[in-house]
């Protein structure tokens, strides 16, 4: 790697500072993206910010609020914390999926969103469960929904002298299921060929509401915000499933690549999205 | 100007101090600073696991984690794993069960599984590979490094 200098805030303004100070700074969390990118000269930096010494970015707290899970909390903090593991097990399973232990060691979900490779595993569920980016910089914080975090692959809304702090999800609602399901010619450890995250509220055997995304079928992470709008109020049955699947697969915009071809991608966001939901949907009968 | 920085961490139950430039990673640390050689060098880039050491309670690939970051932790290297002459239960096993060729993944494969059998003393087959999925090996087939493990487990609860 090539040199750089090396500071690590225990403060977000300490953070806010570092950045301001070095314009080409880039933020450490993990460092499962960052180190391997540049080694490979595909990222360079003069100055490595590690956020890992902050409270806010490394706390995974529940309140009335719901999930804060700080920015460079590791993956295995998340499967193991018990509010996680009881209010959100799509996401306590999420964490358990992305890369092997070694690398659940290391990474965050903070940083998988951030690195915004269109077939990050962890976005399609976070905004499946409607998770709030908390973003810190020189001017103040600010928030953005995680649909809008990703503008392009490896690009993200953050500014210069930004960085994400944490990720807020609302309280589970009574009757809410959610899942990510990936395709992967692998049984561990691979990126995902596509991805569809799932949540649902049900009521009397009804969609009350319901948010699909998917992943590796787009530039960024997808909303297919019309694809979970038509489950409103619909029963909860297999034609109505099969119905947001399509739509799903008719939102995707896939590429042809060495993973698979255009067509197959979509052929698999209906599968994949008709196994999230009836995944959540059966978790969001245990949860009545 | 390079600088180099001033790092104190405990490896190996000993407190040890070390200079490095920022740029240097834990493994490089441990092999080229520290001298602690027997923590081994694959892909460099996560995938492999044959640079695996316990830090803080869980292991990391070491050669995704700059040396820097090491201040105030606490590491275990393979070297931490025998105590004096006397071989762990896990080396023991691999040994008896020949789970290596070539030996290159064997240090990562060893502290990986130590880490396991520490917090889970009787884990299944599927947990095991599992766990060890971050763990590559071009000779064994991994058979042999399964079955050293399930060995390994059943010699700890016998000895308790």
């Amino acid at each position: 790697m090539k040199w750089f200098d090396y500071s690590a805030p225990e403060s977000v303004s300490g953070a806010i500072s570092a950045l301001a100070a070095h314009p080409r700074a880039r933020i450490l969390a993990g460092g499962t993206d960052l180190l391997v990118q540049m080694r490979a000269g595909r990222k360079e930096t003069d100055f490595i910010v590690d956020v890992k010494r902050i409270p806010e970015l490394n706390e995974i707290r529940y309140d009335s609020d719901g999930l804060t899970v700080g920015a460079s909390a590791p993956c295995y903090r998340l499967y193991a914390h018990a509010d996680v593991a009881a209010r959100y097990p799509s996401l306590a399973r999420l964490a358990a999926l992305i890369g092997g232990t070694q690398i659940q060691g290391r990474a965050s979900i903070g940083g998988n969103l951030c690195n915004a490779a269109p077939s990050a595993d962890a976005v399609p569920l976070l905004i499946a469960l409607g998770a709030r980016c908390r973003i810190a910089g020189q001017a103040g914080e600010r928030e953005v929904v995680v649909e809008e975090f990703c503008t392009a692959p490896g690009v993200n809304v953050l500014g210069p002298g930004e960085f994400l702090v944490s990720l807020l999800i609302p309280p589970p609602a009574p009757g809410s299921g959610a899942h990510y399901e990936r395709f992967i010619p692998r049984n561990e450890m691979d990126i995902a060929v596509a991805g569809a995250g799932a949540s649902v509220v049900l009521e009397d055997g009804h969609f009350r509401s319901a948010r699909i995304a998917l992943a590796s079928v787009a530039p960024t992470p997808l909303f297919v915000r019309e694809a979970g709008d038509a489950l409103a109020g619909k029963p909860v049955n297999e034609e109505s499933i099969n119905e947001a699947a399509n739509l799903a697969r008719d939102a995707a915009r896939p590429i042809s690549d060495m993973r698979a071809p255009a067509e197959y991608r979509r052929r698999l966001c209906a599968v994949l999205t008709r196994r999230a939901l009836t995944r959540a949907i059966e978790e969001a009968r245990g949860n009545r | 100007m390079p600088t180099t920085v001033r790092v104190e961490c405990t490896i190996n139950d000993e407190t040890r101090e070390f200079l490095c430039e920022p740029r240097q990673s834990l493994l490089e640390c441990l092999r080229d600073v520290l001298g602690l050689t027997g923590t081994k060098e694959g892909c460099n880039d996560g995938n492999c696991g044959s640079c695996t050491v316990m830090m803080d309670g869980r292991i990391v690939p070491s050669c995704l984690v700059l040396g820097v970051e090491s201040q105030g932790s606490e590491i275990t290297t393979i070297e931490g794993v025998a105590r004096g002459s006397e071989l762990h239960p896990l080396q023991t096993a691999f040994l008896e069960s020949a789970a290596l060729q070539c030996g290159i993944c064997t240090p990562g494969f060893i502290v990986a599984a130590k880490a396991l059998l520490d917090r889970n003393p009787r884990p299944d087959e599927h947990e095991i590979r599992l766990w060890l999925a971050n763990n590559l090996c071009r000779c064994t087939g991994y058979d042999k490094i399964i079955r050293a493990v399930q060995q390994a487990a059943a010699t700890l609860q016998e000895a308790k």
